[in-house]
């Protein structure tokens, strides 16, 4: 289509405002992320370079670790509850029971509200139910808030996971079940080891999507605990992103240098994990 | 012979209703309810006042508690920012953002399938790259980077919008466009039809559906994205509905949350009717960018 003589003009014309945009968006801040994370600064003209110390402050940082293994924590129950509910609801609404539209339109309706919104409404319910049980809010107890974050985050994800998993399951040829019936296979037989799968593509995305978005969470973070409890000088509930943006803009001396590395290795934690897991999910894929 | 079985139960609806599956519908009946019970508590508190609210969240405004629409005429103003201008510029930000990401993204993926360089690859390379990056890797140098080239108005913001969500965009059009065969195109050159005809008469067209997909999922990212509007936007001049909204829950002073919950339920309100209006595309849309991902 695009031949020698002309093509650089039609670059211009096809390529040029999405590629610079993309360029001052994410190529230029993203290199110039790494760049900057070696070098201590506060304003980024006054910067002088220290080397991997960032990294090594990064490590001894406390609440940096502590959020860390709240964030893997979330992580880890989040994405097994989220994805077993959304397996199971699609599954029960495959079965073609009375009002699966309505039940349908209802799970996924939470994806649609922005996660400030979100972690403001589940803040009052959850204070609102302490309150009448003569408990303290939530933001005094950093296991209630752990759970409170879970429940929030399955209740709004739920939904996005189990559309995916009813187009899965939809696609699951229907010659297979019936093959699978007429060499008598019993009902549970035929779901591990036709369904299940059958259903690894969708399984592979559902996964992924849930761990990223975990990992990634912020807005929610943010309105539903802002981190709190303060206990011994740290936010206990604060997970990665928000424990960064902390560093970055928050409260006392912010060190812009070791907030660069925290999100160096925040970065890196989230390809690696990600990476690791379609590997593995992926290779369970069969072909029909 | 399977075939022919399978199509005989194609008709589902008419499926024999079984004892499980009856309890299955009001299990999941009960559990809808209970779904739809948070958004329902502040719709309904949004009309009680604030010692209504205080005293017990769950009970239903009464003579005594009931406050009518103040809590809304109070919200309109509450706080430092007019509400309605939060919304317009939430609005704005959105229908630009995303319509720029459209026509930009699109006649960028297809460039880049059909010319096939590698720089084009490498491009397409990076913007699958950046779907995977958090936001905070990049939050203070993107920040830094809108402020010295003055991005920090609603206009500005909708280019960096462009940069940052074109990965999705790009990704999911350049994964269309590999689907539609070449002779269409080829065809069309042979009549004289340059590449801009080329792409507006005969591929744009042919793009529709994922078109409204792409369209679907940035709008949902755009619309409910707090932080980097937050980082880039001028915040004494402009504010979007979430800025707005983690504003007044923050600990700046006395928190009003009947006016809050007013202002919550107005916000929800417009993202409803979005959504019962275009629910089928929605659910297409949220299908199938996550199986081309």
């Amino acid at each position: 289509m695009f031949k020698k003589p002309k093509r650089k003009l039609y670059a211009l014309i096809f390529l040029l405002p999405t590629l610079a945009a993309f360029i001052v968006g994410f190529v230029y801040p993203f290199i110039r992320g790494i760049y900057l994370s070696f070098f201590k600064f506060q304003i980024v003209n006054k910067a002088t370079f220290v080397g991997i110390n960032n990294y090594i402050k990064a490590f001894k940082d406390e609440s940096f670790l502590r959020s860390f293994w709240f964030t893997l924590a979330f992580v880890v129950v989040s994405v097994i509850l989220i994805n077993v509910m959304a397996f199971f609801i699609a599954y029960a609404l495959t079965l073609n029971i009375r009002g699966s539209n309505v039940y349908r339109t209802v799970f996924f309706m939470p994806n649609l509200i922005g996660g400030i919104i979100l972690g403001y409404i589940w803040h009052q319910i959850f204070d609102g139910l302490l309150r009448s049980m003569d408990m303290p809010s939530l933001v005094t107890n950093s296991d209630l808030g752990f759970w409170g974050l879970i429940i929030l985050m399955c209740w709004q994800q739920a939904g996005y996971m189990m559309i995916i998993y009813i187009a899965g399951f939809q696609g699951v040829p229907h010659d297979l079940y019936e093959a699978a019936k007429i060499d008598g296979a019993k009902k549970t037989q035929i779901l591990t080891k036709v369904t299940l799968p059958m259903m690894m593509p969708s399984i592979t995305i559902c996964t992924f999507l849930t761990l990223t978005n975990s990992f990634k969470l912020f807005d929610q973070n943010l309105a539903l605990t802002g981190g709190a409890p303060l206990t011994d000088g740290i936010w206990t509930t604060r997970m990665m992103a928000l424990n960064i943006y902390k560093t970055f803009y928050g409260e006392g001396i912010s060190a812009k240098g070791v907030g660069q590395a925290e999100g160096v290795i925040f970065f890196l934690i989230v390809v690696v994990i990600s990476l690791a897991q379609l590997y593995f999910t992926r290779r369970r894929e069969v072909q029909a | 012979m399977a075939k022919i079985a399978s199509k005989a139960k194609e008709p589902k609806k008419t499926v024999k209703q079984t004892f499980g599956m009856k309890v299955l519908t009001i299990v999941f009946a009960v559990i809808s309810i209970i779904y739809v019970l948070p958004v329902f508590i502040v719709l309904y508190n949004s009309f009680k006042t604030n010692g209504g609210i205080a005293l017990n969240l769950f009970s239903f405004p009464d003579g005594e508690s009931f406050n009518g629409f103040a809590n809304y005429i109070k919200g309109m103003t509450f706080g430092n920012y007019p509400f309605w201008e939060a919304a317009l510029w939430s609005l704005f930000i959105t229908l630009g953002g995303v319509t720029l990401i459209l026509i930009c993204t699109s006649m960028a993926a297809w460039y880049i399938q059909r010319s096939n360089t590698l720089f084009c690859k490498i491009v397409y390379f990076f913007c699958i790259f950046s779907m995977v990056v958090p936001f905070q890797m990049v939050m203070f140098t993107l920040s830094d980077t809108a402020n010295k080239l003055k991005l920090t108005t609603p206009w500005g913001i909708l280019f960096v919008y462009l940069g940052f969500g074109a990965g999705l965009a790009i990704f999911m059009f350049s994964g269309f466009v590999k689907s539609i065969p070449i002779e269409i195109e080829e065809a069309a050159d042979v009549d004289g039809a340059g590449p801009l005809k080329t792409f507006f008469g005969i591929v744009l067209p042919i793009m529709k559906p994922t078109f409204i997909s792409v369209a679907i999922l940035e709008t949902m990212w755009i619309w409910n994205d707090y932080l980097l509007p937050y980082l880039i936007l001028d915040g004494k001049l402009y504010k979007t509905i979430p800025i707005h909204m983690q504003f007044l829950n923050g600990s700046y002073g006395q928190t009003d949350h009947g006016a809050i919950m007013a202002l919550v339920v107005l916000s929800i309100l417009p993202i409803v009717i979005f959504y019962f209006a275009c629910q089928k595309y929605i659910i297409e849309g949220v299908v199938s960018g996550a199986v081309k991902g």
